[in-house]
């Protein structure tokens, strides 16, 4: 099992090498450069800069020399700066951004995961119900309706019309004048419309998934057998067939994670939550390099281990996969 | 006493704004401040502001993104400043003078003006900032002024000398530029690490408001400077608050989240803030700003080259159709590339009407006919007429302009199609390049009308403003003789000559001059409209006691 | 040797299928939206690209049944050209998609070895790559237009799909049939076709129909930030994008375009579902059926 892991991990680090560069290449050949926003369309601006911007920037040499200094410096972890005219270091501007987004992320995460469980399994054991089938509808409109057309119609009514809610930002301005309680009130008011848009979506595959997923295990044989032994529904389900339904969803989890670290675009810049998502686009916009290649790696990374104890977790659970061998007759 | 006297200027400026709005047609909502119901100026309160992008840092002289400038504008000053008539104005500067051959400029510094720590301002300061904004090493992006200037001396302490090789006509406007403070900044300057100083994070400048902090992505906040040499602004501070979505900023606006808006959209002025809760809690202002939009073409393009094709496209276009599609009416329609109202314009130049018929005519006697009945025009050899109308994405009104300019074009038989594109690949890929046949885009024109880098033939490389490619010696001769004199008599011939001469080779057809549309809450007095806009005389604005909002800071 | 699902098979799937109400309204929805998308050029009342600066955002009204957009154009039959490119965009990017998930799935699932590692890393790769980053530095690259949308949500959409066939060549591989088959000397491609492919057509199938409400919220998503189809073209989510500023005197232009998106992506889904639903056991019942038969 160790090895397992330590094997994936060495396999994660010519992957890790190969997404930087496939990026780097990628967003260096995409036409415009970080230039063309530092000497703007404006009669006054003026061209001499250019030259030496590209000299500071690095960005007369060929993309595979660029890359290496890159990497070479990114390996001591030095991303370097922004080439905003802001100039500051690529791990400051993250590290300001990362944990907004994480924290966002997973409280949504855990919404869902803590709403979908019982809503999917409940569907599942009254398959074809009217519970099963008003659940469904809902659990569906909440898929198919678009987020940003949710978000603007929440903030319309919450925000501006009835003024419950504040609709952008994180923070009131009055924020520092405020008592701890009302800051932790304030606080959370501004997240509650993001949330709610964001989790409104992510309900209808999760519990989806794990419905279908109870629906799997509820057939199997060994319900069966638990179920003939006397044992009461409650205790089958909970006991038996939850546990393995549950299987599935860790899997899923581990896929959704990377979203969770990169941030919703559209929430973020709907809402004004200074996000990762929202650094993403702005720094890919203004082909600020070293602000995207450090989110890059940063969320690739992230990503990878997550993935890792993903599958490690999913492996001690279920003892019946067995890693790295094709063979196992079962 | 400088409250009387800006006092007796406001009343001056609130008539002279009513009289230049009802001139220019505007509708009755430039409600300009009536001085004996205006509550009596008090400081304090909190003003805020939403700015679409955070900014780029805090040495403007460094950065070329709107929302920097503004902020900087409030921390540092200039030598002088553009008054409500868009006149030059002292500011730390009390006076200058130019010598008869219009070579040497020289300013009288201010003796009272201290930096934000309390150092002394002088004319090292000023010399500094030259010095710096020259050096190769330091990432300016607008030098252009500054590199024409011979040298800068200070002979005393309160006296700038600068000379120039030739006659320079925008030289006193370039010393509105932001002073750098020289104590602070001489070994960053020197090193060429001035984006990495602290005054990037942790400006000391001479404005009317100090640098109190800045949250990147969320807000810069700014304190009124108690020791400002024009006395102590009104407003007690300031904050933007960064909002990167112009649809969560209008919201927040109709939510009372913030106090003012650059400017709204058409659409928003007279459609979405009609409501009675929103005319009692802001005033709507508009004014005619200086920028205007037009239809380029690239006169590489042989199908351009031919006058009477580019009179065509001017014939089958209604500009007035595109203002009231794009502006609902608020814009005026441009005929050449400077600002009406302003002391260079003249009205007297071409204008071409909508008249489709003429437009068909047109490219009929340049060789452009519906030959084979399909409703495209062809050439000779029976090429049709198509071409893509390239613009860039997140322009609402440049997108609606490409497609009404589209219907409009099907209508006289040419096909086209729009394509949108990202800032960035769209400045690289197809305006420096010239790959283009047709783009809609805009101008700023400042405060001086001279526009040598727009329209000179020298000035048609890829990193160059003449997009167009336009290349007239008889107007080349005009840019120069309008830049070269100091003297506005005689460079108002240069300017009216070149309008009309514009106007009728047709370079790019110049669409309309957007209407300002600022939006300030009704609590803050003092806001009267001229001619430079609304915020010269921002540090006049004031809040009545009682009508205070957020406790002052 | 069994071939391809035999006729008492689809008998099954269609009971189960037909009792599931919710992916019957689903389809009959489905069938509707296809027809109208096929004929809204003889639908539509007005030219859906032709600007009128004198009827700017007009509410619905006899003339206008759902208004009309900034720009004066009728917005029911923009709405009905836009479900041609909703439905174009479906079907195609997910026809991409599958393709290139079967093609590289089947690799990594037959041969194995080097090939299913290179594969799957791929996948990983696919899969750590933040999707709008794709998306926009792609879009930067390429012109905007219907095909580069559909190529790119096609082209970042394959993993399922891959993963599906992989897993379904895995498990089929094992079964004794296929040493025997192959023992008997039947080329690779045969087994390929005759035996696991029907298998995970099933699974494909459901892949796809549930893909296809995700191409049309991803290509909504994209119309919205402006980086869609080009103008003057409609399609749904540019619609919004239209209406966005204007929410609140523009209800129209807000719910029309969403309410649509909404019907066409729940239609899909349900019966993507009962698809699945209906699939299952009797795939369940036919996997174990065919070991059974083959003589054991």
């Amino acid at each position: 099992m160790a090895l397992f892991a330590l094997r994936r991990l060495l396999l994660s680090i010519p992957l890790l090498i190969g997404i930087t560069f496939v990026s780097y290449v990628v967003i260096s050949l995409a036409p415009g450069g970080p230039l063309d926003f530092l000497t703007p369309e404006d009669p006054n601006a003026s061209p001499e800069v250019t030259e030496r911007l590209i000299k500071e920037f690095g960005l007369d040499r060929p993309i595979h020399v660029q890359y290496w200094e890159w990497l070479k410096r990114a390996v001591r972890l030095d991303f370097g700066r922004s080439f905003l005219p802001d100039g500051r270091p690529v791990l400051v501007k993250i590290g300001e951004r990362l944990p907004v987004t994480l924290f966002l992320n997973l409280i949504e995460m855990a919404i869902i995961v803590g709403l979908a469980v019982p809503i999917g399994v409940l569907s599942a054991t009254r398959q074809h119900s009217l519970y099963d089938k008003i659940t469904t509808m809902f659990v569906f409109v909440g898929f198919a309706t678009p987020d940003f057309w949710l978000a603007l119609l929440l903030m319309i009514l919450f925000g501006v019309q009835l003024g419950w809610l504040p609709i952008s930002g994180l923070r009131s301005l009055n924020w520092e004048y405020l008592s701890f309680w009302q800051q932790q009130w304030d606080f959370f008011s501004h997240l509650i419309l993001p949330i709610v848009v964001a989790t409104f979506g992510g309900l209808a595959g999760f519990s989806r998934y794990m419905r279908q997923s109870m629906l799997e295990v509820v057939r199997q044989d060994y319900v069966q057998t638990a179920r003939a032994k006397g044992l009461s529904e409650r205790t089958v389900i909970s006991k038996h067939a939850l546990r393995n339904a549950l299987l599935p969803v860790v899997t899923i989890l581990a896929l959704a994670l990377p979203g969770l670290i990169g941030g919703s675009v559209i929430i973020e810049s709907i809402f004004a939550i200074p996000g990762m998502g929202q650094l993403m686009v702005q720094s890919v916009f203004s082909r600020d390099y070293p602000v995207v290649m450090g989110n890059l790696v940063i969320v690739a990374t992230l990503t990878l281990v997550a993935n890792l104890v993903a599958d490690i977790t999913y492996g001690l659970v279920d003892p019946r996969i067995r890693f790295g061998g094709r063979r196992g007759r079962r | 006493m400088p409250r009387r006297r800006a006092r007796v200027r406001s009343l001056l400026a609130v008539i002279g704004g009513l009289t230049l709005a009802t001139a220019c047609n505007s509708s009755v909502d430039t409600r300009a401040e009536d001085p004996a119901t205006a509550g009596t100026p008090a400081y304090g309160d909190t003003f805020i502001q939403a700015s679409i992008g955070d900014i780029g840092g805090l040495i403007p002289s460094l950065t070329s993104d709107q929302s920097s400038h503004e902020v900087g504008g409030l921390i540092y000053d200039g030598l002088i400043k553009l008054d409500k008539d868009l006149n030059m104005a002292p500011a730390m500067a009390e006076s200058w003078t130019y010598s008869p051959d219009c070579l040497d400029l020289t300013f009288k510094l201010r003796k009272d003006v201290k930096w934000h720590d309390g150092h002394p301002f002088t004319a090292d300061d000023v010399v500094f900032t030259y010095q710096t904004m020259i050096n190769p090493k330091t990432p300016a992006p607008f030098k252009e002024g500054f590199l024409l200037v011979k040298d800068v001396q200070a002979p005393d302490p309160y006296t700038v000398r600068v000379r120039y090789d030739k006659p320079y006509a925008r030289a006193v406007e370039t010393w509105g530029t932001y002073i750098l403070p020289k104590h602070l900044l001489q070994s960053f300057a020197d090193a060429g690490t001035l984006r990495e100083s602290p005054q990037n994070s942790r400006p000391i400048g001479t404005g009317p408001y100090r640098f109190q902090e800045w949250k990147p992505g969320e807000k810069v906040v700014l304190t009124a400077n108690p020791d400002y040499f024009e006395g102590r602004p009104y407003l007690s501070r300031i904050v933007y608050r960064v909002i990167p979505s112009q649809a969560t900023i209008f919201l927040e606006l109709k939510a009372q989240g913030v106090d003012y808006v650059s400017t709204l959209t058409g659409m928003q002025y007279s459609r979405q803030t009609e409501y009675p809760a929103f005319r009692k809690a802001y005033n709507k202002f508009r004014y005619p700003a200086s920028d205007y939009t037009f239809l380029g073409f690239n006169l590489k393009d042989p199908r351009f080259a031919d006058r009477r094709v580019r009179e065509a496209f001017a014939h089958a276009i209604n500009k007035q159709e595109l203002i009231d599609g794009v502006r609902l009416g608020l814009a005026r329609e441009a005929n050449g590339p400077i600002r009406p109202g302003t002391w260079a314009y003249t009205e007297k130049v071409e204008h071409y009407d909508y008249d489709p018929e003429k437009a068909k005519a047109l490219l009929a006697e340049a060789g452009w006919k519906d030959r084979d009945g399909d409703g495209v025009v062809e050439d000779k050899d029976g090429k049709p007429f198509t071409l893509t109308i390239r613009t860039n994405q997140g322009n609402d009104e440049r997108k609606k302009i490409a497609e009404i300019t589209q219907q409009r074009l099907k209508e006289v038989g040419i096909n086209a199609d729009i394509q949108l594109i990202e800032w960035a690949a769209f400045i690289k890929e197809f305006v420096k390049p010239r790959r283009f046949e047709v783009v809609v885009l805009g101008l700023g024109t400042g405060t001086d009308p001279d526009q040598f880098v727009v329209w000179h033939s020298s000035q048609r490389g890829p990193d160059q403003m003449n997009r167009t490619g336009y290349a007239n010696p008889e107007v080349d001769a005009l840019l120069e003789a309008g830049r070269s004199s100091c003297v506005q008599s005689e460079r108002v011939r240069s300017y009216h000559r070149i309008q009309e001469i514009l106007a009728h080779d047709l370079p790019m057809i110049f669409l309309y001059f957007r209407d300002a549309l600022p939006v300030v809450a009704s609590r803050i007095h003092g806001v009267s409209p001229a001619p430079a806009g609304i915020l010269y005389n921002f540090d006049e604005w004031y809040v009545p006691k009682t009508q205070q909002r957020y406790t002052s800071g | 040797m069994a071939g391809p699902a035999p006729r008492g098979e689809i008998r099954v799937f269609w009971r189960t299928f037909s009792r599931n109400q919710l992916a019957v309204g689903g389809g009959v929805v489905v069938l509707i939206l296809v027809t109208l998308a096929v004929l809204a050029p003889v639908l539509a009342p007005w030219d859906p690209n032709r600007p009128d600066t004198k009827k700017i955002l007009n509410a619905p009204s006899r003339s206008h049944w759902l208004g009309t957009d900034p720009l004066g154009r009728d917005v029911l039959s923009r709405v009905l050209y836009g479900s041609r490119v909703s439905l174009a965009v479906g079907f195609v990017s997910v026809g991409i998609a599958a393709a290139i998930g079967v093609l590289l799935g089947a690799a990594a699932g037959y041969h194995g070895g080097m090939v299913d590692n290179i594969v799957m890393r791929l996948v990983d790769l696919m899969l750590v790559f933040p999707r709008f980053f794709l998306l926009l530095a792609v879009l930067a690259f390429l012109k905007p237009s219907i095909w580069t949308i559909m190529t790119v949500i096609g082209l970042t959409g394959w993993m399922g799909v891959a993963r599906l066939v992989r897993a379904e060549f895995l498990t089929l591989r094992e079964r004794e049939f296929v040493i025997w088959s192959e023992s008997v000397g039947a080329g690779a491609l045969r087994i390929i076709f005759r035996h696991i492919l029907p298998n995970a057509v099933a699974p494909i199938l459901v892949a796809m129909t549930l893909g296809i409400p995700a191409a049309i919220l991803t290509e909504a998503g994209l119309s919205f930030l402006g980086l869609g189809v080009q103008p003057p073209y409609a399609t749904w989510g540019n619609i919004l994008n239209d209406g966005r500023d204007y929410i609140e005197i523009a209800w129209w232009l807000t719910l029309y375009p969403g309410l649509a998106i909404l019907v066409t992506v729940l239609s899909y889904n349900l019966v993507g579902e009962g698809i699945r639903d209906a699939l299952d056991p009797r795939l369940r019942q036919s996997r174990v059926g065919r070991v059974v038969r083959l003589g054991r």
